[in-house]
């Protein structure tokens, strides 16, 4: 790690990615699919950030995006005090192995033609991380760190599980030295028992060697488990992020207490309090005017269709977008809302 | 693999032998006969004393045409296993040595158009692949359909009016210029090559159009997943990504179609050939053909046949080369 101050190893700021709709004639740009649109965060060193929201709602593009797997449309992304979007395409290259991503699909994301040994080692020696004599043992040890055995090298992608699989890519990230992983739905493939052994994995992983992640995924309960702070996203836009036990305790945005109110409790007596969302999430290529959630909002306002709520800081670290919280008493009114969840967590023990 | 193979084979031969007998029902079956046409000539010359009936009745004795289809097929068999081929009819010699005069002609004609087609073809659709929708993609797709919709005759004729008749580059048409005997061994060698230049790039026009678009389809496919985006993400160079990961795996579908076409390398060009008066396997097949040479076109649709059991036979075994996957199973 390079010896700046900077706590904010990874600062997203105002990114956004659209998709263009072409007119079949004359290839005119008509319209454009709002994937990402907006959205700023930090992440501290050897944190992890979850991203949370429904599918589309473009967690992973803002993931590609980052990494620069597409170009973004506007926005800033800041890597170690570095813009990454100013990075030519030799110095980005260069800047690869600091900044690695796992994703969903253990089974497309490995090359079916080239050994298990080379897919995790090829980038290691373009890159040069450890020098020829070493790249042997080097490839041994990475690969035990993530549970595999040193005779898998020879082997092909398609003889692994699915669970072998993932870790098969988690070595070829961490094989590069990375600071920054960036966990793409890492585990909604494999099966429930695989997946507990992946993250354990992950969090080994990070205590061993101090990476930052930031963990996209729409399993609540995975992220609650693995996550320092968590990002909730609708639409293209953050509408919520906070420390995630702060956020987990205590959600602000109405869209975040419907989604909370969804994870199921593992006690068949108590009775769900659950928000149920009319509708179905509006198109992207054609968002709703003012707070995007607001044709589903339970707490609906007249503003709400007016004017975007500003993404704003309403208690220390507790950033939400929502117009309940965004004029003088903002602060008054949440501190009622955690009173509020407090009461009611009291009563659901009781 | 030795089980795998040895039953291919086995499995070969006994198609091989129900394709012949096919050939040969439909060879025997032919409204012209030219055993019947031999036999009204042979009874009209001068000095024949036997009448046309007894002719024909004699010739078919003599190619076994008197036993029905499946005895004449089982003497042809017979003598084919012997490595007896009999004499064309149309030709008058015997059909290998026939067969060993025209073939080389087809083959270099097709092997060059073969490999131009793929340095052409397969470089042109991963650029239209890489820079798909852009005005390169669109330039190479809109030449590759004018390639492929453009008949072989047009095309030649084309290239004719190009290069033969306004540039004066090349002749028109045969195998030899009109100084072909005063040459020495190397300049008939070039003055023959020289003749093969406008049918080699007729046959390229006509043949880069399908396999360009086959390569961009599957190398569009390869690009888009996660594994590219997994390479690009390593921070491998851009060429690295393309040759290494893309490429490797592209490969697979382009062989099989490679492989399916060793066949047409040895057919000939039917129409090319005819055109040029390239005295290839294409026009001397054509020719046998419809003048009912059974012994010429049973040999010819038979190395055919044999051709195309082992280019699939040779397309799997390289599945299995390239696709560790086919290789361990």
């Amino acid at each position: 790690m390079s010896g700046q101050t900077n706590d904010y190893l990874v600062e997203v700021n105002n990114l956004v990615k659209w998709f263009p709709i072409r007119s079949s004639f004359l290839m005119r740009t008509i319209a454009n699919v709002k994937a990402v649109d907006g959205i700023s965060f930090k992440i501290k060193r050897g944190q992890t950030m979850g991203l949370v929201g429904e599918s589309g709602c473009g967690k992973s593009t803002a993931g590609r995006t980052m990494l620069r797997l597409m170009d973004r449309t506007g926005g800033e992304f800041t890597f170690d005090g570095q813009d990454v979007f100013a990075l030519s395409r030799e110095e980005l290259r260069k800047m690869r192995p600091r900044m690695q991503i796992i994703f969903q699909d253990p089974y497309s994301s490995l090359s079916p033609r080239i050994p298990v040994g080379e897919i995790i080692g090829e980038a290691v020696r373009e890159h040069s991380i450890v020098p020829n004599s070493d790249f042997d043992d080097y490839l041994t040890l990475v690969m035990k760190a993530c549970g595999l055995q040193e005779y898998h090298k020879d082997r092909y992608p398609h003889e692994f599980s699915g669970g072998q699989r993932q870790r098969i890519c988690i070595a070829r990230a961490l094989a590069l030295n990375p600071d920054f992983i960036i966990c793409d739905e890492p585990v909604s493939a494999l099966d429930v028992s695989i997946q507990a052994q992946i993250i354990n994995l992950l969090k080994q992983l990070q205590e061993d060697f101090g990476l930052t992640f930031m963990f996209i995924s729409h399993d609540l309960s995975v992220v609650e488990h693995i996550s320092d702070t968590v990002g909730v996203m609708y639409l293209g836009t953050l509408v919520e992020h906070a420390d995630a036990r702060e956020l987990f305790e205590n959600p602000l945005n109405p869209y975040t207490k419907a989604l909370f109110s969804a994870i199921p409790y593992p006690d068949p007596d108590i009775k769900m309090n659950r928000i149920i969302l009319e509708g179905s999430i509006p198109s992207p290529a054609n968002p709703p005017k003012g707070c995007k959630f607001h044709t589903r909002c339970s707490e609906c306002m007249e503003i709400c269709s007016l004017a975007t709520p500003e993404f704003a800081e309403v208690t220390s670290e507790h950033f939400c977008a929502c117009h309940l919280y965004n004029d003088a008493e903002r602060g008054a009114r949440a501190e009622l809302a955690a009173k509020e969840a407090k009461a009611e967590a009291a009563a659901k023990v009781s | 693999m030795i089980e795998f193979l040895s039953k291919r084979i086995l499995m070969g031969i006994v198609i091989l032998f129900f394709v012949m007998l096919v050939v040969y029902a439909v060879m025997y079956s032919l409204p012209m006969s030219y055993v019947e046409r031999m036999a009204y000539d042979l009874s009209a010359r001068p000095g024949s004393l036997k009448s046309s009936a007894e002719w024909l009745a004699e010739l078919n004795a003599k190619y076994g045409f008197d036993q029905g289809i499946l005895g004449g097929y089982f003497i042809w068999l017979g003598s084919a296993f012997k490595g007896d081929f009999g004499e064309s009819w149309q030709w008058t010699v015997d059909v290998t040595a026939k067969f060993k005069e025209v073939i080389w002609y087809s083959f270099a004609l097709t092997a060059t158009v073969f490999i131009f087609e793929i340095i052409i073809a397969v470089p042109l659709g991963i650029t239209a692949a890489r820079k798909q929708y852009s005005t390169t993609d669109y330039s190479i797709t809109v030449i590759a359909l004018i390639g492929i919709s453009l008949p072989t005759f047009f095309t030649a004729t084309l290239l004719k009016l190009i290069f033969a008749v306004h540039l004066g580059w090349f002749d028109m048409f045969g195998m030899q210029g009109r100084n072909y005997l005063l040459l020495d061994d190397f300049g008939k060698f070039m003055d023959l090559c020289a003749h093969m230049v406008l049918p080699a790039m007729t046959l390229t026009i006509v043949s880069i159009g399908p396999l360009m678009r086959y390569t961009r389809t599957n190398m569009l496919e390869v690009l888009n997943s996660d594994y590219i985006r997994t390479a690009r993400a390593k921070g491998l160079s851009e060429r690295k990504v393309i040759n290494h990961h893309a490429f490797r795996n592209t490969l697979l579908p382009l062989i099989t179609i490679l492989g399916g076409t060793l066949p047409a390398l040895f057919s000939g060009a039917l129409i090319t050939e005819t055109i040029f008066a390239i005295r290839g396997i294409g026009y001397t097949s054509f020719y046998s053909m419809i003048n009912g040479d059974i012994p010429f076109t049973m040999f010819y649709l038979m190395f055919i046949a044999m051709l195309t059991l082992l280019a699939n036979l040779i397309a799997d075994v390289l599945y299995a080369v390239v696709d560790p996957r086919v290789r361990v199973n």
